[in-house]
């Protein structure tokens, strides 16, 4: 692999560009391999990458069975922040967050994180109470976050309106190591270093079945052929309920479509991203100049990738309400993806009912900006059979009631 | 946007009037219940890729629960029946098979 550079632009510049590789291969499958993981999105691959960065195990495949980077890595809203109140969720998504700020050096690859800063508005007494909470906890995590007046929003986002006519600013969490990052570009580049490393990207390739023998994985059915495996992780997002109906086991975990939409490209006018969980609706300005708008769930279980309709005008009175210049702009295009949601809307990191199978799914509406921090768990899990990032995540929490409450933090936006 | 029709008052009507509340045919497991069967009933979810028995209630009308069999890849609803049952009817049964052949779900086909 030519590592990217300013000299290897300039080089390029001067023989019209004729000289860029490909960024990963694709390969056909082999017959077998050490460790097969489902589902290329940027969980898989940062699982893969930190298998062969941190354990060297290289003789891995991912498995997908659309396009790289296809599902919800490339259809969230590209927000990374780490401002949880338990101690678990606090540790792996500081983790992932603090990955985020080397990762374009790690990989070569420029995934152009932009640690612009992120408010969560609190627009209630209780969310007042609840954020000023969080703060005191991420203290003691070591998350550096700070709970900030009205006035103090207002010159960090001049376009906002404090005072609302249902719900007027009272507050805010402010994170300012917190931000976006360009979402496909997580994916490629960790499919280029995985690739660079030996590893087969496997496009295409849906996964129909999976081979047990005696409570033991052996391998996967797939539309081009069987392949057999020792370890196999299933990191399918949504899709998490169905491969576990392929391996003979259930998940607490429901499937739903949330939507996100963008409008059109305008002058710079907000430079962090700001989350009105009260009211649905949170916004961030792209580099492209488009307001990245995202919204609530709908009601119901479903695998459509759409959404229904009058979610759209849910968020978007939301933010009409908390931004009013929105109200003037055209919104140029709509899409949908399936998020997983568990009961505590905490992730599952866990080994399975069935031996060698790895889960790592349920990270719901917020899982880009946990990208890094799981495949680095995940991968530890998956090599050594248990590990700090991952111990409290495991499926058991579900029967020992000992669950990772995040409904206020994740409330609806990410 | 579905299209319900309350079994309960006859009116049909856009889902902004409904609200859905989870898997239906649930066996609600109590004191005594083993700790598998509690955790299959709070936890263990069907959550198909096809079709799926739920519990809607019409919040904006009658307010009365009841239950839909729905696809959730099409988002067909193959219809509405009473919750004061514990298995599917067999029309809906059959309305299914006509649109879904081989389906199952849970102990019922």
């Amino acid at each position: 692999m030519k590592r990217y550079s300013v000299f290897a632009v300039a080089r390029e510049a001067l023989r019209d560009h004729m000289g860029w590789e490909r960024a990963w291969a694709s390969p056909e499958p082999k017959k077998r391999y050490d460790v097969i993981i489902i589902g290329a999105g940027g969980h898989g691959l940062a699982t893969a990458y930190y298998l062969g960065k941190n354990f060297g195990i290289t003789n891995v495949a991912v498995l997908e069975k659309g396009w790289l980077g296809g599902g919800n890595t490339g259809r969230n809203t590209t927000i990374i922040r780490s401002n949880y109140l338990q101690d678990p969720s606090a540790a792996i998504y500081e983790k992932s967050r603090s990955l985020y700020e080397t990762l374009s050096q790690d990989i070569n690859y420029n995934i152009m994180y932009s640690p612009r800063g992120v408010i969560m508005l609190a627009q209630t007494e209780h969310e007042v109470r609840g954020y000023k909470r969080t703060a005191q906890a991420n203290a003691l995590q070591g998350v550096t976050t700070e709970f900030i007046t009205p006035r103090r929003v207002k010159e960090i986002v001049p376009i906002i309106n404090l005072d609302g006519p249902r719900y007027p600013v009272l507050g805010g969490l402010w994170q300012a190591r917190a931000g976006t990052a360009r979402h496909d570009a997580v994916a490629w580049g960790y499919a280029r270093a995985c690739s660079a490393m030996g590893m087969d990207i496997i496009q295409k390739c849906e996964v129909t079945g999976i081979r047990r023998d005696g409570g033991r994985v052996t391998g996967v059915t797939t539309n081009r052929g069987d392949i057999d495996c020792d370890k196999l992780g299933i990191v399918v997002a949504g899709h998490s309920g169905h491969l576990a109906d392929m391996a003979g086991f259930r998940l607490p975990i429901e499937s739903v479509a949330l939507q996100a939409l963008v409008s059109e490209p305008i002058k710079p006018c907000m430079d962090c991203v700001v989350m009105a969980n009260t009211v649905h609706g949170y916004m961030s300005q792209s580099d492209k100049g488009e307001m990245v708008i995202g919204g609530g769930t709908d009601g119901y279980n479903n695998y459509t990738q759409r959404g229904a309709f009058h979610h759209i005008e849910e968020t978007v009175r939301a933010l009409v309400e908390t931004f009013p210049m929105v109200a003037r702009l055209k919104m140029l295009r709509q899409w949908g993806g399936i998020v997983d949601v568990t009961g505590d809307r905490s992730p599952i990191l866990s080994k399975t009912p069935v031996d060698g199978i790895f889960i790592n799914a349920g990270w719901g509406t917020g899982g880009f900006k946990a990208i890094p921090g799981s495949g680095w768990g995940f991968a530890e899990l998956m090599a050594k059979g248990h590990s700090p990032l991952c111990d409290a995540f495991g499926l058991d929490r579900f029967y020992q009631g000992r669950f990772i409450d995040e409904s206020v933090a994740a409330g609806v936006a990410h | 946007m579905l299209i319900l029709t309350c079994p309960c008052c006859g009116v049909t009507a856009e889902e902004t009037e409904f609200h859905q509340g989870g898997e239906a045919h649930l066996t609600r497991h109590g004191p005594g219940a083993s700790e598998e069967e509690f955790h299959t009933y709070l936890f263990a979810k069907e959550n198909p890729k096809g079709v799926h028995f739920e519990r809607w209630r019409h919040n904006n009308g009658c307010g009365k629960w009841f239950h839909a069999a729905r696809d959730t890849v099409t988002l067909e609803v193959y219809g509405t029946y009473s919750a004061q049952t514990l298995e599917p009817p067999q029309v809906i049964r059959d309305a299914i098979t006509a649109k879904r052949p081989g389906w199952r779900w849970r102990e019922f086909a």
